[in-house]
């Protein structure tokens, strides 16, 4: 009468293990339907271009979007985290825009560097400090500081973009150069996808991100320090971002401080489409990467037929709304 | 036959994918008649109601009012037909008054073109006296309690000439008074004329306030009885397809006079909220704490966890004195707290039944700074196994479980850390009678296991079914102590202490206020 009926109990994994093949990690629908799309989109494209299929052109779409990657991984935190970051794209010229001048300064690039990515930390650290001891919205606070973070870029660069071209040749051969036809760029961000997507899946601190996400309070009920787990997620992507910004100074030799404005629409929609949710608690690493690698996929499509890049805009647009009714009406029944 | 049939309903079916929500009910509401439905949770109740307000569309089955077949389509039908529905959960727009809440159907279909803030006052203010509610109407929603956001969800649907009123489960968050004028309130509009349908779980309702009760089980009518012609037990065991012979389990019968407390609090205080509150609890006991809503229970509790903030007192565990800070000390001392709000507070509706139970376990389940998901399973399935859980499988989210299984999972993520004290809000409050009485028998076993055992309820029967003693609060003091052994637990001396009078049955003594003002002077 009152049975447990067919429990799992721990004979089968109920998630599929890390080390099974990339179509084996696929749990959810979401990453199903973006491998297929994106499948889908390259066997036409095949048709239509010849140059589509290539290894130079793979290894193009690739790169153009490892680095912007990176940063959709650190904003597919915020997201989980119920969050949201809007002033990675500022974050991200910040960071380029301290290392440069401090290199121009005299200080070794390595030096400047870290000072680079500390000064994108401290975006984080300010961010985490008003969303969570003021308690400001986090949509109020990034917006606050995407304003803050470029109006220092322009006060550091005095409006000028930085010309870095006496860096030294191994900093600039981090986005310059390749091992075995694979350009640097794309092996950082596959490490870190590949890390973080791992973490994200297993580790303790990654479960107190989906718990804050999914219900701060019942969260805040079981013990978690949901201030502390706020705090550090934001210094995390933010600090993403910074290195994002770090690793294009390497390869455009240039601090720019105008530079990656309108990033963080891109790299939210990029997680949308990869399966968060604005509300919080969804939302893979993977998952994100993949919504990525799609809207990459279409961008270079266009290139490679001739698209009017005008017409890119409304297209991203519209794989987004489709992306995110097609998960409604999925979970509607 | 006496009087005409206001409502009826015939051969109702709905299924949802893959489930048969309704199955052949059929169910005829009389004039000026109040009409409960009760079933378990799932028992269809709800969907039949929500077909009645037109949410849900039947599959097959008519629907008639006055004796005139109808379509009801969605809730405007509904409301055409003057079919008024008090929800359950409080579907009220936070951020605008009273007033503008309560005539929302007005200004939605524009009868004026400019909103008439003052003439929708004044009329809501008529409501609300009606009610003795001290609701100013152009408070804003959010402001107000719950029970009193209740009050306006009632009157809401009151505004609208109905004839036909449904409520969900209109007390779950009101207090006694509140109650006692609600059933005022139903026994005018009964007089009136106008026919209720009454969902509740609360079996003594059932007795005081309705004529006739109709019973749903697994989507399926069962019966339809005169109230006056039935008892309490007859309708439990039609509602749950079995007999339940005891209600509650037997009491723990040790004398704990000389053993030390698990946990004793002494004089604890905070703010103006409360003060000199002392309590103390021992292994194998079951404690009741209960008041009136906002005698301040819960807020003791949670400042005993450090969920609270609380300004003196003292906390000893097996009479040692202990320092909480914040929810986590008390946690690593074994002291945990469930709280009221279990979809709110409590849950990761959109997480599984392992996650949800592993929440406050996972300190455990690491291996290196990884979580050992097979451990993690293990624990679940064994809490799964001993709570009586019942989900397809472990991976479920907890959306799709009823409110009784969901309640299990939230014991169970506290039980995963082997507490020695447990503080319960409301343990059983909305969830089935079936699921209530297990949950009862698993907290009285705890409890013989030697976990020492707080338990929050505004359900008297409850309170005395269960607990051992009881602690009555009234206005955030301790208004007295009742012990089972001592033959006083009964709802007349907890309603007496619970509203700050003195107690006949027991030895007389100051009451509360009076003591204050003695010790003041």
């Amino acid at each position: 009468m009152l049975r447990v009926r067919e429990t799992v109990f721990g004979c089968k994994d109920p998630e599929p293990s890390m080390l099974q093949l990339i179509l084996g990690r696929v749990r959810t629908f979401r990453e199903g339907t973006l491998i297929l799309t994106i499948l889908v989109v390259a066997v036409i494209m095949s048709f239509l271009s010849p140059h589509f299929l290539t290894v130079n052109n793979i290894r193009t779409t690739l790169l153009s979007f490892a680095t912007n990657g990176i940063v959709v991984v650190g904003i597919t935190i915020v997201m989980i985290l119920g969050g949201i970051d809007l002033s990675v794209g500022s974050t991200m010229a910040l960071s380029m825009v301290v290392s440069g001048r401090l290199f121009l300064m005299g200080m070794p690039i390595w030096f400047a560097i870290i000072f680079g990515l500390l000064a994108a930390a401290m975006v984080g650290v300010t961010i985490g400090f008003f969303v969570t001891r003021v308690g400001l919205s986090p949509f109020i606070t990034t917006l606050a500081m995407m304003g803050i973070a470029r109006g220092l870029c322009f006060v550091i660069t005095q409006g000028t973009p930085l010309s870095l071209f006496r860096m030294p040749a191994e900093f600039k051969n981090i986005g310059l150069g390749s091992v075995a036809g694979i350009p640097y760029g794309i092996i950082i961000f596959t490490i870190i996808v590949v890390t973080a997507d791992f973490l994200m899946r297993r580790s303790r601190v990654a479960r107190l991100v989906y718990y804050t996400g999914s219900n701060e309070t019942a969260a805040i009920y079981s013990g978690v320090n949901t201030k502390r787990v706020k705090h550090l997620v934001y210094i995390i992507c933010s600090t993403m971002a910074g290195l994002a910004g770090i690793l294009y100074m390497s390869r455009f030799s240039s601090a720019t401080p105008g530079f990656g404005a309108g990033l963080e629409l891109t790299a939210i929609s990029a997680a949308v489409i990869g399966g968060a949710s604005l509300n919080g608690g969804e939302g893979t690493v993977f998952g994100a990467v993949l919504g990525i690698a799609l809207l990459a996929v279409i961008t270079t499509s266009m290139i490679l037929l001739n698209v009017s890049v005008y017409w890119q805009d409304l297209i991203r647009g519209s794989i987004l709304l489709m992306a995110v009714s097609l998960d409604y009406i999925r979970h509607r029944h | 036959m006496s009087g005409q049939t206001a409502l009826e309903v015939i051969g109702i079916t709905k299924t949802f994918p893959g489930t048969r929500a309704l199955d052949d009910v059929s169910l005829a509401v009389r004039k000026g008649e109040v009409h409960a439905v009760v079933g378990e949770n799932g028992a269809g109740k709800s969907t039949l109601m929500k077909i009645i307000d037109g949410i849900h569309l039947p599959d097959c089955g008519e629907i008639r009012v006055d004796e005139q077949p109808i379509m009801i389509r969605n809730p405007q039908d509904a409301q055409r037909q003057g079919i008024g529905f008090v929800h359950q959960e409080i579907a009220l727009c936070q951020h605008l008054s009273v007033a503008e809440n309560v005539f929302m159907a007005d200004i939605n279909t524009g009868k004026f073109p400019l909103i008439p803030f003052n003439r929708y006052r004044a009329e809501t203010r008529k409501l609300l006296d009606q009610f003795h509610a001290k609701i100013d109407p152009s408070a804003h929603v959010s402001t107000l309690s719950i029970s009193n956001q209740q009050i306006v969800e009632i009157i809401k649907a009151l505004s609208r000439q109905c004839r036909i009123l449904i409520f969900d489960e209109p007390t779950a968050a009101l207090t006694e008074d509140e109650t006692d004028v609600l059933f005022e309130i139903i026994g005018k509009l009964k007089s009136q004329g106008i026919s209720i349908l009454y969902i509740t779980h609360r079996m003594p309702e059932i007795f005081r306030l309705c004529d006739r009760v109709t019973i749903l089980r697994d989507g399926k009518l069962i019966e339809t009885l005169n109230v006056a012609e039935t008892n309490e037990v007859a309708i439990v065991n039609r509602m749950v397809g079995r007999h339940i012979e005891d209600l509650y389990p037997p009491k723990d019968a040790a004398e704990h006079e000389d053993t030390v407390p698990v946990l004793a609090v002494e004089n604890l205080g905070s703010f103006d909220r409360f003060r000199d509150i002392s309590f103390t609890v021992y292994p194998g006991e079951i404690l009741g704490l209960t008041g009136l809503v906002g005698a301040g229970r819960s807020e003791v509790l949670k400042a005993v966890c450090g969920l609270y903030p609380k300004t003196c007192g003292e906390i000893r565990l097996q009479g040692k004195p202990i320092e909480i800070r914040g929810y986590r000390d008390a946690i690593r001392h074994g002291i945990v707290y469930l709280t009221e709000d279990r979809k709110s507070e409590g849950l990761f509706l959109r997480m599984n039944v392992i996650r949800n139970i592993a929440a406050m376990s996972l300190a455990r389940l690491i291996s290196g700074f990884l979580v050992d998901r097979r451990q993690e399973a293990q624990l679940a399935s064994k809490h799964v196994e001993s709570t009586r859980i019942r989900c397809s499988s472990l991976v479920q989210s907890l959306e799709s479980l009823s409110g009784g299984n969901q309640q299990k999972v939230l014991l169970s993520k506290l039980l995963a850390i082997e507490p020695r004290v447990l503080f319960l809000d409301e343990p059983t409050r909305g969830i089935d009678v079936g699921a209530k009485s297990e949950i009862h028998l698993l907290l009285r076993n705890l409890a013989n296991s030697g976990v020492a055992i707080v338990m929050i309820s505004s359900d008297m029967p409850e309170v005395i079914g269960m607990c051992d003693r009881v602690v009555v609060m009234y206005e955030g003091t301790v208004a007295g102590t009742v012990r089972d052994s001592d033959g006083h637990l009964n709802e007349e001396t907890l309603i007496h202490l619970a509203s700050g009078l003195s107690v006949a049955t027991a030895p007389a003594g100051p009451t509360p206020v009076e003591r204050e003002e003695r010790e003041k002077g």
